[in-house]
């Protein structure tokens, strides 16, 4: 198993290497150590390589990731995930801003909290966040999932598109455009599998509400023409 | 960007180290802003005696002879501590507005970057590696400090524009961010009487907080109004005698990352600046909340 040792290997080294694997094979594991807040940990990897992270990263980590499975045993800095367009990212700890910003694919899980705009103008990922997220969150998001089984912050799901935000605990206010919707059969099949893959067993999908567009900022209404 | 730190002890074995522990912590974070870098450390209290840190662009010239010249210009006892472009006056309490008064009649040129009992404030334009070195920060000892490094936005790369900034004994801060409202509030607090030495937007906010304590309220209290006065981006660490504050904006899009064991709490802009501490693999490492006021005392 290929070990990169940040505190002897240049960052550099390891994410040439993880660019460097077949793209259709199947590479060995990857384990990152003394990462110790490292900016651009394991970005742009496009391979099915499993890589585990022992402690700490910085901004960006497993940026733009597709196929492989990034796992952090630690807490992860801002935009981690950004742009993932398949694959599987695990932070075991917290996670800092705009968690999973604008990815396309792929699931991340956050097993601490996410601090603010977790999954903003998200376009297809699912995200499953096992404690908290900040405000601001889903802001702009397009498709995908953000699964939330503690709180959400304020102004959740500011100017949203199309994404589904599932929270089990308290939504401190609503962005614009922003509503509570109804759970209906396909959402809880949704969501069963969405925190099955997460590996969470425990939280039922019925504890769950959903939010989404209200569908209102889609077209200019003629109303607010003075406002212009 | 800008890149600030700070570390306040609550194990006083650590109080010889404190100098060097913050600088390897602001060095760390020297791609966040490369133009100038700065510090204030507090040490021990002497009684009855009256720090100011100056700062001169010609150091050899105006160091030279300043405590008999001040002897002459009635301030008794001066001491003088030049370290590089600084240097530490110190004179009796009830002296430190002749010595300020004096000092601008003998040496035009000098710049009082702060005062108090605890505090000295070095900062200069350059790296935070050479900047540090200058004034041997690593061999300071300390209860508690507070780091900058600058990336400018808001006003010029100087000596003065640099952080931390000081508008009141023995308090001072660090700014990551850009205010929106600094020159009406300049222009309010000017009013007040506080006085301002710069044009920069971060100075503003440390003279606010100046005021605000000035009315009665603690560095808790000061920093809850500044969340309603102040209108911009902001991270902030501060300093007082005996504490050490953290506030952010609401939006919070300033980095932080704090760290606190039985030993020390610790700020960074990013957890990389904290990595080299005693114990952070077991401190409670956390992301401060939008809008909440945090704040130590010794």
């Amino acid at each position: 198993m290929p070990v990169f040792d940040l505190a002897t290997t240049e960052l550099r080294a390891l994410n040439q290497a993880l660019h460097a694997l077949d793209k259709s094979g199947v590479p060995e594991d990857f384990e990152i150590t003394n990462p110790r807040g490292a900016h651009a940990v394991a970005v742009g990897i496009d391979a099915p390589v499993n890589v585990t992270i022992n402690g700490s990263v910085g901004y960006y980590c497993a940026g733009m990731n597709e196929q492989a499975t990034v796992t952090v045993n630690g807490n992860a800095g801002p935009g981690v995930a950004e742009n993932m367009m398949s694959g599987k990212v695990v932070i075991k700890g917290d996670a800092s801003q705009y968690a999973g910003a604008t990815a396309h694919g792929g699931l991340l899980v956050i097993e601490g909290n996410a601090s603010s705009r977790c999954g903003i103008s998200m376009k297809g990922v699912d995200i499953v966040v096992k404690g908290n997220i900040g405000h601001m969150s889903a802001f702009m998001a397009q498709s995908g999932n953000l699964v939330v089984l503690g709180d959400a912050g304020d102004a959740l799901g500011d100017s949203l598109y199309e994404a589904r935000l599932f929270v089990r605990g308290t939504v401190k206010s609503l962005g614009a455009d922003c509503e509570k919707k109804e759970m209906r059969a396909e959402h809880i099949e949704l969501l069963t599998r969405l925190l099955a893959d997460a590996g969470i067993t425990d939280v039922k999908p019925e504890e769950f509400t959903r939010y989404g567009s209200a569908r209102t900022l889609y077209n200019f209404s003629v109303d607010n023409f003075d406002a212009y | 960007m800008c890149g600030i730190v700070g570390l306040f002890l609550k194990d006083k074995s650590l109080e010889p180290q404190l100098g060097a522990l913050l600088s390897e912590m602001l060095v760390t974070m020297t791609d966040r802003g490369p133009d100038s870098a700065g510090i204030a450390i507090y040490g021990a209290d002497q009684n009855d005696l009256v720090k100011l840190t100056i700062q001169s662009p010609e150091p050899e010239t105006d160091f030279a002879g300043l405590t008999e010249d001040l002897r002459k210009a009635g301030i008794k006892n001066a001491s003088i501590l030049p370290k590089n472009t600084h240097a530490v006056i110190t004179v009796s309490s009830d002296q430190i507005d002749a010595t300020r008064s004096a000092l601008e009649d003998l040496r035009p040129n000098v710049r009082v970057m702060g005062t108090g009992t605890a505090m000295e404030i070095y900062k200069e334009v350059g790296l935070p590696k050479d900047v540090l070195e200058r004034f041997k920060i690593s061999d300071m000892s300390g209860t508690h400090g507070i780091g900058h490094t600058r990336m400018a936005t808001e006003s010029a790369v100087t000596t003065l524009g640099a952080h931390p900034f000081s508008t009141g004994s023995d308090q001072c801060l660090v700014h990551n961010g850009s205010l929106s409202n600094h020159n009406n509030l300049r222009r309010e607090l000017t009013r007040e009487g506080i006085r301002l030495e710069t044009q920069n937007d971060s100075e503003v906010a440390a003279a606010y907080l100046t005021g605000e304590m000035a009315k009665g309220k603690n560095l808790g209290e000061a920093l809850t109004s500044a969340l309603d006065d102040l209108d911009g981006f902001f991270t902030f660490v501060v300093g007082t005698k005996s504490g050490f504050g953290v506030v952010r904006d609401p939006i919070a899009c300033k980095p932080a990352v704090m760290a606190e064991t039985d030993a020390y709490v610790a700020f960074g802009s990013e957890y990389r600046a904290l990595v080299n501490l005693p114990g952070i693999e077991d401190a409670r490492v956390w992301e401060p909340e939008p809008a909440t006021v945090y704040f130590w005392e010794h």
